[in-house]
């Protein structure tokens, strides 16, 4: 079966995606602050490897790496209500791109999956043993 | 946990410690400027170890080869015996051929390579002093078309290389030239695209060299530069902005000053704010941003929001040792 990823062009349509996403985050007050001190010059491939991720597209990260990444965040308060945030402007930016319900959905499921590794958390099947 | 040597440091690199951080920590001569990447003073040559391949993203094959790296973004993973890289690796050597004060802190440098040296208007070369000091400065002028290449450097009250500019650097003297680096460079292929091109202080040296290449390349579309500085007095470059905008139609040119009452060719605010003013949409635009390190940040957030995209935005923030990180290790 073909990834999301590649149903909806690819790199090139990632390299649109990086912009609708990356806008939507800045604007919104209630996520903004996260990205105030990241370096713009280096964000469009730091976006670009976020998305392409979540699309199921070839992706280089471990959870491992999600939880350093993110650890900084973590402890500025990055918790479940921003994850939520980054769902909510991932299926808007999919839909104005033209992606099909059942498909926006897959991401969602896709980002949800790493919802432990980033906000640094024992993941529920780990957790207890 | 991993450990550096150079010289007569020997020293353990803390987790979040660049291998630069951890000898500076440990007594270590090593010179740095921007401390991000950028400006390549900090470059040793790995003479055991494997050096981080994300340390040497900028420098040439040949030197990376050679097991260069750049200490201040190094976190190595790898145990690393290093040493001072090849004293002008890469360097083309190069003479000081027109020195002239342009402003009240601005010196116009022409530097004549020795053999030819190819560099893009807009982007940066890392300028070398016979002894090593080494900072970063942008190409103003066609260098290819001149023969020599035009740096505008600010003097800064206790500089290493600027003051040395302004004071000992006469024609004649013989320097080096390491790179160039940088992506503030005219794009060609879109003729008509709208351009605009903001800086504050020597930001305007990179954008009078992009407007000239895009000029060059009979670029169409209008090029709205955008020059800010703190008084008039530090707006300098104003005939060679007129001397653009009466020969080209679509060149328009806004300078604008912090303090100090405005006139009919100068506008009264800050740079970001004159911007956000004109251009409220920039979706389509062509951006290209240097000077100083906040206003460029400012900037190129603000441009994206404005519409611009991330692929269109080019800037240079001119790093200095004062704007530098430092080190928490
Ligand atoms: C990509 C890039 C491009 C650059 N292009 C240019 C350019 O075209 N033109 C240009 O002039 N510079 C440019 N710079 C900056 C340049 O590389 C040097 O950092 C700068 O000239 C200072 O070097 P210095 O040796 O004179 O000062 P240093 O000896 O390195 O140190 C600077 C000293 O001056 C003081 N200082 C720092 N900033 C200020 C300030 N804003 N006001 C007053 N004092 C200060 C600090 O306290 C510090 O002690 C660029 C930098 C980068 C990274
Ligand atoms: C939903 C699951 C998420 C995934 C899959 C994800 C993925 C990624 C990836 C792949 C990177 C790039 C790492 C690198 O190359 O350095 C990254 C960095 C980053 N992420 Fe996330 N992320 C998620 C959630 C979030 C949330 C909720 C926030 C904050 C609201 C956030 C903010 C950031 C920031 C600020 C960076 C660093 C950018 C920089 O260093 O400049 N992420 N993320
Ligand atoms: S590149 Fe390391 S100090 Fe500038």
């Amino acid at each position: 079966m073909t990834s999301l990823f590649e149903r909806l062009g690819g790199q090139a349509a990632i390299t649109t995606a990086v912009d609708v996403f990356y806008r939507k985050m800045l604007k919104d007050p209630r996520v903004a602050r996260f990205f105030a001190t990241t370096d713009m010059n280096r964000q469009r491939a730091k976006q670009a490897a976020f998305l392409t991720m979540v699309t199921g597209g070839p992706n280089a990260y471990t959870g491992k790496d999600m939880r350093a990444g993110h650890a900084h965040l973590v402890a500025q308060g990055l918790d479940d209500s921003h994850v939520d945030v980054v769902i909510e402007h991932l299926g808007a930016t999919l839909a104005e791109l033209g992606a099909k319900p059942e498909d926006i959905a897959q991401v969602a499921a896709l980002a949800n999956s790493v919802r432990d590794d980033v906000l640094n958390r024992a993941s529920p099947s780990t957790a207890g043993r | 946990m991993t450990r550096v040597r150079f010289d007569t440091t020997d020293v353990d690199v803390g987790e979040r410690e660049s291998v630069l951080d951890a000898l500076l920590r440990a007594g270590a001569d090593v010179p740095y400027s921007c401390r991000s990447g950028v400006c390549q003073s900090c470059c040793l040559r790995a003479v055991e170890g494997t050096p981080p391949s994300a340390a040497q993203v900028g420098l040439p094959p040949t030197l990376v080869a050679l097991g260069h790296f750049l200490a201040c973004v190094a976190h190595p993973q790898d145990d690393l015996v290093c040493a001072r890289p090849g004293a002008l690796a890469g360097a083309v050597d190069a003479t000081i051929r027109e020195r002239e004060s342009i402003a009240a802190d601005v010196v116009r440098v022409r530097i004549s390579p020795n053999i030819p040296f190819v560099v893009k208007p807009g982007q940066y070369v890392n300028l070398a002093r016979t002894d090593g000091l080494v900072r970063s400065y942008s190409v103003a002028n066609l260098a290819d078309e001149d023969g020599y290449v035009e740096l505008h450097v600010r003097v800064l009250e206790h500089g290493a290389m600027s003051r040395w500019i302004a004071n000992d650097a006469v024609p004649g003297t013989p320097v080096s030239l390491r790179g160039p680096a940088g992506s503030c460079v005219y794009v060609p292929g879109s003729p008509h695209e709208p351009l605009l091109l903001a800086g504050s202080g020597t930001g305007l040296a990179p954008l009078l060299g992009i407007a000239r290449d895009a000029l060059r390349h009979a670029h169409r579309g209008p090029i709205h530069v955008m020059h800010g500085g703190r008084t008039e007095a530090a707006l300098y470059g104003a005939d060679a902005l007129a001397q653009l905008a009466r020969a080209h139609a679509n060149v328009a040119v806004t300078r604008c000053v912090l303090e100090g009452p405005g006139s009919d060719d100068i506008v009264q605010g800050r740079l970001d704010h004159v911007i956000a003013a004109r251009h409220a949409d920039l979706s389509g635009w062509r951006v290209y941003l240097c000077g100083h390190p906040d206003l460029v940040r400012t900037l190129q957030q603000d441009a994206f929001l404005a519409g611009a995209s991330l692929d269109a935005i080019h800037a240079d923030a001119f790093l200095t040792r004062a704007d530098a990180p430092v080190p928490t290790g």
